[in-house]
């Protein structure tokens, strides 16, 4: 399917930064940013940079994938929560997809997410890595 | 508000079901529910298809099919809540004819997965997930559900086994459903020897890419009584919402947008979970129906798999789920799902499940629960006959 | 005069051996050890580029940076060749990703393998002439190498980030010296895939005469002599020619030892001598003298002279060390997962 590159451009703050909104009511962050505080329907807000370390709460390994992630297979996705308590997806690189777990920590790195075609845009945001170091 | 009752049903072929159009399959299910209800006219018709865009490049449903059962100038309606969007059809069915606007309307549901490849077949169901934060990071169907499954798995010690029981329970039903895509047995073997698809999924985990479609009459109490058919009444709907991204649900193990839909549903009927004695839910994986069953109230949290392993939802056990054989064996064309729930229950309510299918003991109340995404979207209908 | 306020080095974890290399094509793998010192290299998987190793460099130079604002970083110039647009910076997406758009400056270069050092040589400039508070210079490559030629043993990937400054400094730039004449001794013309080269004449005539002249020339204008410095940078292809010119020029192999990676790191291009340098300000000393030269096919040396502050000790710890990067949690590839990650595979699409 086709990524249009403003649709990918648009995500820039989140995808690239790790910008996030945290609310004045709840104290509570939200990935991507949003609006309205889902708890409290506040809408005062500011804006927050994840950290970007954390730990795997739920992991899996898409043995088999859909096009441009075909030749990836297989790879690891997993939900880890950031040291701040909020979560995202991401997949797991640089490991041996055997040997993610629940409450491993990893870090998040910038990585090229998507490739459209060989003459496509090119789509970069954040993985998770093995927290090494 | 009236009292809605279902009618007549009706089912085109399931399966890779070649020779028949997006509109073919919806032809063949809504004329056998017609003929099936007795009906002379429908006041309306709704269509829950979830992605006919993205699999045959085919959108307005509404006027496309209203034409093609003949009857041009119909009011019809296409409605999408992903995978829900047959229960959510039905359930717009039900308003209109409880709020007193119509009274005879058709709730059908359709969809045409094979005229694509696998991977746009895929990227299609995908659509259902967050785009910017889930598929764009390499998300898939069973990848979500996965890592549902992990998640359960780690807190509450469910096992491969407790999966792979609910795979061979609804491909016993299945067997004996004469729509069924599936229509065979399978062994707790040969799920776990089957191919991984998304860890701890094997294939014989998820529901297949399926054509098909579903229809059924909804009408008021008094047409239904005067057409002299079999009829069940809508006691209770219920639809729930949650985040549309998994990682943003405080519990990733339950659906919580079934929970919801499963409390109004039961509200409106004024009955409780107790008084159900069967039910149809929305197993697009094995982890799907474990979580649902949970999520519905129907077992607690962590209660459910040792409860499958041990039979309980079996045809003949103590709470019959998924008789028809499930989204698993009878197959899941995505749009037609939640309509073809309404009909197993309608079967089973009124007698006339087919090939040794049909529960024991005259079940008086059944339910439907039918969902979007990995859960983001549920609707629940509570069922009975008099 | 200006220097270096943070710097920051990213390199792959996966690896490949001379040895997989050398029996996909039956060549002599000891005749590449022993010869060319080269024992493995880095691999970028496939969600790795020029970009994602910049990015990532650019990120550890602002951890050593004592909290330079993004914002107040005047340009980034990165030198590579292996931008992975032909047409479309690299530098806007780095900007973008550590927040120091839109009032920038951004220049992606290309010079061989002295990209790097050019972007070095641009940012110090500007800082010094009072243009600019901070540049950020980036050198990272992932090479690539055909498959069978001598360069597919050495073609490797990783990046080196400094941001340059007047205040705050971890080293002075005391001395700058650029050395360039016309050489045809390795090139890639447009819509080539990989580089060509002249075989033994990148040798005498290219980079040793090159770097000889760039070594010699800034040694006479700072009035030092090899034996005045603590470490010393070359670049290096392979592991065997930085050595060789350190020696020729006066340097003992103590003083290159701690910038010489090319024998497990391979030749990162445009990020050899640079990443050298991170990798000896990991374990210089207040005070010390460094001495680096580029090289560049075409062809062209870049020398610097370096004098580390005392500021060295706070900052070396903020961040990972190259060493680190180079030689712990190593993931070995063989040949067909290589060929994989770098697209050398011919594919159905």
């Amino acid at each position: 399917m086709t990524m249009f590159s403003s649709r990918n451009w648009r995500e820039y703050p989140q995808r690239y930064r790790l910008e996030a909104s945290k609310f004045k009511k709840s104290g509570k962050t939200y990935f991507p940013p949003r609006a309205v505080d889902p708890e409290t329907s506040d809408t005062v807000q500011e804006k927050v940079v994840l950290p970007d370390t954390g730990k795997i709460v739920t992991y899996t390994v898409i043995r088999t994938a859909p096009g441009m992630w075909a030749d990836n297979a297989p790879y690891a996705l997993a939900i880890a929560e950031l040291t701040d308590g909020t979560r995202l997806m991401a997949q797991v690189a640089d490991c041996d997809v055997n040997e993610v777990k629940i409450g491993m920590e990893i870090r998040i790195e910038f990585r090229r997410i998507q490739t459209e075609s060989h003459h496509g845009v090119l789509s970069y945001g954040y993985k998770f890595v093995p927290k090494w170091y | 508000m009236r009292n809605v009752c279902v009618v007549g049903v009706g089912m085109s072929k399931w399966g890779e079901v070649w020779r028949k159009s997006l509109r073919g399959l919806f032809v063949d299910a809504a004329l056998e529910a017609v003929k099936n209800s007795g009906v002379d006219h429908l006041d309306s018709l709704y269509v829950g298809c979830m992605a006919s865009g993205p699999f045959v490049s085919q959108e307005h449903l509404g006027a496309l099919m209203a034409d093609y059962l003949g009857m041009p100038g119909l009011p019809a309606m296409r409605v999408e809540s992903a995978c829900a969007s047959g229960g959510m059809a039905f359930r717009l069915a039900f308003l209109e004819v409880a709020g007193g606007f119509s009274d005879i309307v058709m709730a059908s549901g359709v969809e045409k997965m094979t005229d694509c490849s696998g991977d746009d077949a895929t990227a299609a169901l995908a659509m259902a997930a967050d785009q910017e934060y889930e598929v764009f990071n390499g998300a898939t169907f069973p990848g979500l559900y996965a890592l549902m499954a992990t998640a359960h798995m780690a807190k509450y010690g469910t096992t491969r086994e407790m999966l792979s029981a609910i795979a061979v329970k609804n491909h016993k039903n299945g067997a004996k459903n004469p729509v069924a895509q599936y229509p065979f047995e399978i062994t707790m073997e040969g799920v776990e020897k089957s191919v991984m698809i998304a860890d701890p999924l094997h294939i014989l985990d998820c529901s297949p890419i399926t054509d098909g479609a579903a229809a059924v009459i909804v009408t008021t109490e008094e047409i239904a009584k005067k057409l002299g058919k079999p009829y069940i009444k809508v006691l209770g709907s219920g639809v729930g919402t949650d985040t549309i991204q998994l990682a943003q649900r405080a519990d990733m193990t339950a659906i919580k947008a079934a929970t919801i839909a499963a409390e109004r549903a039961f509200k409106m009927a004024g009955k409780t979970i107790k008084d159900v004695q069967f039910a149809e839910v929305h197993d697009c994986f094995t982890i799907a129906e474990l979580v649902v069953l949970e999520s519905l109230g129907i077992y607690e949290k962590g209660k459910a798999g040792p409860a499958i392993l041990a039979g309980e939802t079996a045809l003949d056990g103590k709470f019959p789920v998924n008789t028809s054989g499930g989204l698993k064996s009878k197959g899941h064309p995505v749009g037609a799902t939640g309509v073809a729930q309404v009909v197993e229950v309608y079967k089973q309510l009124t007698g006339q499940a087919e090939n040794g299918r049909q529960m024991p003991g005259s079940p008086k109340i059944g339910m439907t629960q039918n969902m979007g995404g990995s859960g983001a979207s549920s609707v629940v209908h509570i069922l009975e006959v008099t | 005069m200006a220097g270096i306020v943070g710097y920051g080095a990213h390199l792959p974890r996966h690896r490949i051996k001379v040895e997989e290399i050398a029996k996909v094509w039956g060549a002599d793998a000891p005749s590449y050890k022993k010869g060319l010192m080269l024992r493995e290299k880095s691999v970028p998987p496939p969600d790795m580029d020029t970009i994602t190793l910049a990015v990532e460099a650019a990120k550890n130079a602002l951890k050593r940076s004592g909290g330079v604002n993004p914002a107040d970083i005047g340009a980034i110039y990165i030198g590579s060749e292996s931008h992975p647009y032909a047409v479309k910076p690299s530098g806007t997406t780095v900007a973008e990703a550590i927040g120091a758009t839109p009032d920038i400056h951004c220049a992606d270069f290309e010079f061989a393998c002295k990209a790097g050092s050019e972007a070095m040589f641009v940012a110090l400039s500007h800082v010094d002439s009072g243009n600019m508070k901070y540049a950020l210079a980036i050198a990272a490559d992932t090479s690539q190498g055909a498959p069978s030629d001598a360069l597919e043993f050495s073609a490797a990937a990783g990046a080196g980030a400094f941001i340059m400054g007047k205040d705050n400094l971890i080293a002075d730039c005391l001395f700058t010296h650029s050395y360039m004449t016309d050489m045809p001794d390795f090139w890639r013309r447009e819509h080539q895939f990989y580089p060509q080269h002249g075989g033994r004449f990148t040798g005498e005539e290219a980079y040793f005469a090159t770097t000889k002249g760039a070594s010699n020339a800034i040694l006479k204008k700072s009035g030092k002599k090899p034996s005045d410095f603590a470490y010393a940078v070359f670049h290096q292809p392979n592991g065997k020619f930085p050595q060789r010119v350190a020696k020729e020029l006066g340097f003992t192999q103590e003083q290159i030892d701690p910038g010489w990676l090319a024998p497990r790191l391979g030749n990162t291009y445009s990020g050899a001598s640079p990443i050298g340098l991170t990798a000896t300000l990991d374990v210089a000393k207040p005070g010390d003298l460094i001495f680096m030269c580029s090289y560049g096919s075409g062809a062209g040396s870049d020398s610097f002279i370096w004098k580390v502050t005392e500021r060295i000790d706070e900052v070396r710890d903020l961040a990972v060390k190259t060493h680190k990067l180079l030689d712990e949690n190593l993931i070995y590839v063989d040949y067909g997962t290589y060929a994989k990650f770098r697209h050398k595979i011919k594919m159905n699409d």
